[in-house]
């Protein structure tokens, strides 16, 4: 009960930090609040360019590996590849060999955020039930067409966890772009000499608030994506719920 | 495949698209890296409107027979004519849109509306929206589902036996001169297949498709089937006959034990004449006018006359002569017996029929009146436990 108390006056400084901001520890220059603004837009502006150019590459790839069920090896290992390559030492690769900048840890966060929406664009297409694609087929259905209109729209929420996923960690690990001179919300958790504790701690909070919002907007978003056929409950299970409840209500 | 021929929005009426004939030509399927080949040299004609069966042991080939049909599985060797065209002249995606195609799981796309499962193929052939949901419209009720209310619903909010008809709606929506049906009633429990099946072949009455239909299960065979094709491992044709002759002339043990005997009969057991709808012969009596024989042979089912004495009791049935002249003589070709009577089990109806030379048995009632005539077509009919269309008498007319 004590501890967590000890520590609420440095949560004032980080929110005061953050919301009104104040001189920098080196001083002479103006630091959190609105000084944070330009951060914030960055760190957004890098993560869904670094999303984007991801999902364009790794849907479609993943669609047409699925599709063909080509590679199955292929998708598991370059996950794995990239799950087992430490952003970290990305960078300090990307650094060495291709510069620093916006560009160059962008490619560092495609290369993150491509595994798991290829993942689970692979698995999304390859979980769809063999006889609706061979239904499809057997109807006349083009191979593309069939891509498009049905492995596509029925894979799409598990695809979407996928870029949920990777997402939130494109997000959280844009807070290391200032190590390749991009300024995001990392700046004031990598610099503390410059920002001071508040701010190390502020920045870190608002990554972490920033990062559970998009996670919670793109749960609603996926929600919201998920084509209505496949929510909807076969009348058998529906009438077996109300008749339970029915039963139990009666026995109450 | 024009939008506005009139002609090809009400297909639902007989006046819809003409039944396309199917032909297999010696065809091979040796999936690679086997060393038998699956379907060996197939040859099977079916004439145009008619329901062929492939039936058979499990992995004898018949869903990759089926399959050849609209490319789903490449041919290795030989031909398929569909319409007295080759399919392999064709580019697999637009043969296939004028195929109905149906399998087991039924495979209805679980993201879209009853309606837009329905439509897939129109879509794909740029039918306009008005022309799209009249035609929604008519198939649902076709298979018997109201319109209004299952339209917007999705697969998942039907029971397995709607899924199943619209299934065939779907395959049914552009009117296919040829549907495929793999096991389409395979999962469903045996009431509702019953239903279906009768649902199917009144419907088929209608629509006149050309169809081939497979099943493992020889009792929907003989139930479904115009034609069966028995199948023996490796994709031979073991026989190739209508149903009644193959319940009668077995082509060899294999056809024999398949069938089984008891299996084929206990269902002749089922149904007695009276359940039968009887053709008629002209009965005449001796010393009648041959002006009179001649008009009644017109009206009949069958084109030969039958001789009653004065009470209506059978004598025999008449030979050409017999009313060559002015007056009917009693020139038989042949005695009018066994009889068969009102209550008999179609079992042993059938029995006497196969004894008889004409294979016609006379219908007694109660009190050994004729009342109507008994064919072997008829039992075979009877055993699809449908009201028997008068295909055997139109035939015979012709
Ligand atoms: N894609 C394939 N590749 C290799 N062999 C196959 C393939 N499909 C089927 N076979 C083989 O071909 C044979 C015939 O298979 P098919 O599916 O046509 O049988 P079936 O008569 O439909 O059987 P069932 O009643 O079990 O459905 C089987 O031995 C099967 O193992
Ligand atoms: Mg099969």
């Amino acid at each position: 009960m004590i501890l967590p108390l000890a520590v609420v006056p440095e949560f004032v400084d980080a929110f005061r930090y953050v919301f009104v901001g104040g001189e920098s520890v080196t001083g002479g220059l103006q630091v959190g609040g609105p000084a944070l603004i330009p951060y914030l837009v960055n760190h957004l502006v890098l993560s869904f360019v670094s999303v984007a150019v991801a999902v364009l590459i790794a849907v479609p790839l993943g669609l047409y590996l699925g599709h063909t069920r080509r590679a199955e090896f292929l998708a598991v290992n370059i996950t794995n590849a990239g799950r087992a390559i430490p952003p970290l030492a990305l960078i300090g690769f990307f650094i060495a060999y291709i510069g620093v900048g916006f560009d160059a840890f962008g490619l560092v966060l495609v290369l993150l955020a491509i595994p798991p929406i290829l993942t689970s664009t692979y698995v999304a297409t390859t979980q769809i039930e063999p006889d609706t694609v061979d239904a499809a087929r057997g109807m006349g259905l083009t191979e593309g067409q069939i891509l498009r209109r049905v492995e596509f729209p029925l894979g799409l929420p598990t695809t979407f966890s996928g870029i949920r996923i990777a997402t939130v960690a494109v997000v959280a690990t844009a807070t290391i772009a200032p190590f390749a001179s991009v300024d995001t919300l990392g700046v004031p958790i990598l610099s503390p000499n410059v920002h001071g504790p508040a701010g190390q701690l502020g920045a870190a909070v608002l990554v972490a608030i920033l990062t559970l919002v998009i996670s919670a907007g793109l749960g609603a978003v996926q929600q919201a994506i998920t084509p209505r056929g496949l929510k909807t409950v076969a009348p058998e299970r529906r009438r077996g719920l109300f008749a339970t409840l029915r039963r139990r209500t009666q026995t109450t | 495949m024009n939008a506005s021929d009139p002609a090809q929005t009400s297909t639902a009426s007989p006046a819809g698209r003409q039944a396309a004939t199917l032909e297999l030509r010696d065809v091979v399927k040796l999936y690679p890296g086997q060393e038998e080949p699956a379907v060996d040299h197939l040859s099977l004609e079916v004439p145009a409107g008619e329901i062929c069966v492939l039936v058979g042991p499990s992995g004898c080939g018949k869903t990759t027979a089926m399959r050849m049909v609209n490319r789903m599985v490449e041919i290795t060797d030989g031909d398929i004519l569909v319409g007295g065209q080759s399919v392999t002249d064709r580019t697999p995606y637009e043969l296939r849109r004028e195929i109905g195609y149906v399998i087991q799981q039924v495979g209805l796309f679980p993201h879209l509306t009853i309606a837009d499962n329905i439509a897939t193929v129109p879509k794909l052939l740029g039918w306009d929206r008005d022309r799209i949901a009249a035609r929604v419209e008519e198939l649902l009720q076709l298979v018997q589902l109201d319109p209004e209310q299952t339209r917007d619903r999705y697969p998942a909010q039907l029971s397995g036996g709607q899924r199943q008809r619209i299934g065939v709606a779907r395959a049914l929506a552009t009117d296919p001169p040829l549907m495929l049906m793999d096991e389409p009633f395979g999962a469903i429990d045996p009431i509702n297949r019953e239903r279906l099946q009768n649902e199917f072949l009144r419907l088929q009455v209608e629509l006149r498709k050309t169809i081939v239909f497979v099943t493992h299960d020889i009792d929907e065979a003989i139930k479904m089937g115009d034609r069966i094709a028995i199948l023996k491992q490796g994709g031979r044709l073991a026989q190739y006959a209508e149903p009644a002759e193959l319940l009668m002339n077995p082509a060899d043990e294999f056809v024999k034990d398949f069938v089984g005997n008891d299996r084929a009969l206990k269902r002749l057991a089922l149904q007695r004449v009276r359940d039968i709808d009887l053709w008629q012969a002209p009965m005449v009596r001796k010393g009648e006018t041959t002006a009179s024989v001649r008009q009644k042979l017109e009206k009949a089912d069958v084109k030969i006359p039958l001789l009653v004495d004065e009470d209506g009791c059978p004598i025999g049935w008449l030979s050409d002569r017999a009313y060559a002249g002015e007056e009917v003589k009693a020139d038989l070709r042949s005695r009018a017996e066994p009889t068969v009577e009102m209550d008999d089990i179609l079992r042993d109806a059938l029995a006497d029929l196969l004894g008889s030379e004409l294979q016609y048995g006379v219908v007694v009632d109660e009190q050994g009146r004729a009342t109507g005539v008994l064919s072997i077509e008829l039992v075979g009919q009877g055993v699809h436990g449908v009201a028997p269309a008068r295909t055997g008498a139109d035939a015979l007319a012709t």
